[in-house]
């Protein structure tokens, strides 16, 4: 289980995880999870592109990422976000379907980018992801406060000075940014999952920013090393574990905070 | 000039009459629905559930049930389990969606490589995204149409007090709404006329013809009743044409084995969507229109 080829996996989940926690506590806080989903699977449609015209599929990925962020964001100027993300989305599968229809052998390596290649991790794959992966960080931590500020209270952002529309496209870049990285090796399905679950957790187990993000990442990084070393026994897949633990997690979270709150009220009660 | 519009063989085509009469019957229930959809900002629920019926027909698949009841199951489940978990709240519904739609795709993963161990179905995972109209069997048609006709009566038949309780909760809980069971009751609605669309089309078209249509429905139509019909027509106009461009693109190049359907009507609703925005206005105004404020939308048109 932690052979050669199997450090690869472990690096490159592990970076992985840290990026989606991250990426994934700001699109819960901003209420953007429809971008989450949509540019990681749209993205997808950029690869089939990219192997019709022989390029790497990293290639059309990022080109497809990014235009799926400037998209949305484009669109959002005067469509409210769900229904700029909904037309975005579905052009760009669109497109892919396309694509896909004008290839002639594509379907079992749309599979692996749905679904991703874990534990096929090449040692030459890892170098690039562990870059990638720090420069998102790097750039979330530059944008850090004016992006926790406008993603918290858009109104006092934008009284100091911070322009949402600015910030939210900054942020979509960031995002399709982590998702070139990440989808070939987890896959559009899991990448969403993964950021999804744990910062909604992380959320409702705490209000404060910072904590809810450290948590967001450990909660993270338990699932996908606990989803590796499952799915590398049973064999199951690991999207099916990180997907459904990300949601326990999320309504084990749900319920602490609620037992909580009402041994508060109960403490509050015997107090007065 | 018609031969070069329609192929030869175009009306005598069998799956064509299929297509047509069932896309028709889909592109207006989800053009509807999907009226509600744009307004109560539901866009994201609306992809999802149709994800996760298809997650629930492969599931039904391996069980050896009928698929039909995986699809419903599915939806029907979904959707009770968004609202339960907080889809009231505007922001919590987003990441309620978002929990959900997570673990239904964890299931989408086993599913498929269940269904992979027992039969090899590479195609698997693009039937999910894409669909494919023209292989609709006709034994399944009277079933899917009678549920999606239902889901369609669901909504006609609350569309006052849903549009009410979209646009102002509170002046609808004052006047004695139950607010949240017609939130809980349109989210089924929705379910049950995504999960079927996304059984017929795809979950990409399917989402397609559920929120384009609409919102661009809302941008220029007076009025809810209105907007249902000028959608329903958007609806069924770009179904159709892209069934004949389908149809015609047999011989095109490079492949010559046609292009997909779902991209022709993705391509004709966006494009719709994007005239809207040729019309000079205001911002404010325009976000306006995709939420138009009570009065506007229940003084009568």
């Amino acid at each position: 289980m932690f052979s050669g080829l199997m450090l690869n996996t472990w690096i490159a989940a592990t970076v992985v995880a840290v990026i989606a926690a991250v990426t994934g506590f700001f699109a819960v806080l901003r209420g953007s999870t429809f971008a989450a989903h949509a540019i990681p699977n749209g993205a997808f449609a950029g690869a089939a592109g990219a192997s019709l015209l022989g390029l790497n599929a990293f290639v059309g990925l990022a080109v497809f990422s990014v235009a799926g962020a400037l998209g949305i964001a484009g669109l959002s100027r005067r469509s409210r976000p769900d229904v700029a993300t909904a037309l975005t989305f579905v052009m760009m599968l669109g497109v892919g379907a396309l694509f896909v229809s004008w290839s002639t052998e594509y379907a079992q390596e749309a599979y692996s980018l749905l679904f991703g290649e874990v534990f096929g991790v090449s040692a030459g794959e890892v170098l690039p992801i562990v870059v990638l992966g720090a420069v998102s960080i790097v750039a979330i931590i530059v944008m850090f406060r004016p992006l926790m500020l406008s993603s918290a209270m858009p109104e006092v952002a934008e009284a100091r000075g911070v322009s949402p529309r600015r910030m939210e496209l900054a942020f979509l870049l960031v995002m399709a940014l982590a998702t070139s990285m990440t989808v070939p090796v987890v896959g559009a399905l899991l990448m969403f999952s993964l950021m999804i679950g744990p910062a909604a957790a992380a959320r409702s187990l705490t209000a404060r920013p910072m904590l809810a993000m450290a948590l967001s990442v450990v909660i993270a990084l338990v699932t996908v090393w606990t989803g590796i070393a499952v799915s590398y026994q049973s064999n199951w897949p690991l999207g099916f574990f990180v997907g459904v633990m990300g949601t326990a997690f999320f309504l084990f979270a749900r319920a602490c905070t609620a037992a909580r709150r009402r041994l508060a009220t109960r403490t509050a009660i015997a107090a007065a | 000039m018609l031969r070069y519009i329609f192929e030869p063989g175009f009306f005598a085509s069998g799956p064509v009459h299929v297509a047509l009469a069932v896309g028709t019957v889909v592109a207006v229930t989800s053009a509807v629905v999907g009226v509600f959809t744009v307004i109560r900002g539901q866009s994201f629920a609306g992809h999802a559930l149709g994800d996760i019926a298809t997650t629930g027909g492969s599931g039904a698949f391996l069980v050896g049930v009928n698929q039909f009841w995986g699809y419903l199951a599915f939806g029907a489940g979904a959707a009770a389990f968004m609202e339960m978990i907080g889809v009231q709240r505007r922001r919590g519904r987003d990441v309620a969606t978002g929990v959900v739609l997570g673990a239904g795709l964890g299931l989408a993963a086993l599913f498929l490589y269940l269904g992979t161990q027992y039969s090899s179905t590479t195609g698997a995972s693009f039937t999910i995204l894409f669909g494919s109209m023209f292989v609709i069997t006709s034994s399944t048609v009277p079933a899917l149409i009678t549920s999606a006709l239902l889901a369609l009566a669901t909504v006609v038949l609350l569309a006052r007090v849903l549009l009410l309780s979209s646009l102002s909760p509170d002046i609808a809980a004052a006047r004695g709404v139950p607010v949240r069971a017609v939130g809980a009751a349109y989210l089924m609605a929705l379910a049950v006329s995504v999960a079927l669309s996304a059984v017929i089309i795809g979950s990409v078209l399917s989402t397609a013809l559920l929120i384009g249509p609409a919102a661009t429905a809302l941008r220029v139509a007076k009025g809810p009743v209105r907007a249902m019909a000028a959608a329903a027509a958007i609806g069924v106009a770009a179904t159709w044409i892209g069934i004949v461009l389908a149809y015609d693109s047999f011989y095109w190049p490079p492949a010559r084995r046609g292009w997909p359907v779902s991209f022709f009507v993705v391509t004709l609703i966006v494009g719709c969507y994007l005239v809207t925005y040729l019309r000079p206005r205001r911002e404010r105004q325009d976000a306006a229109r995709e939420a138009p404020d009570t009065e506007q939308v229940c003084s009568p048109a």
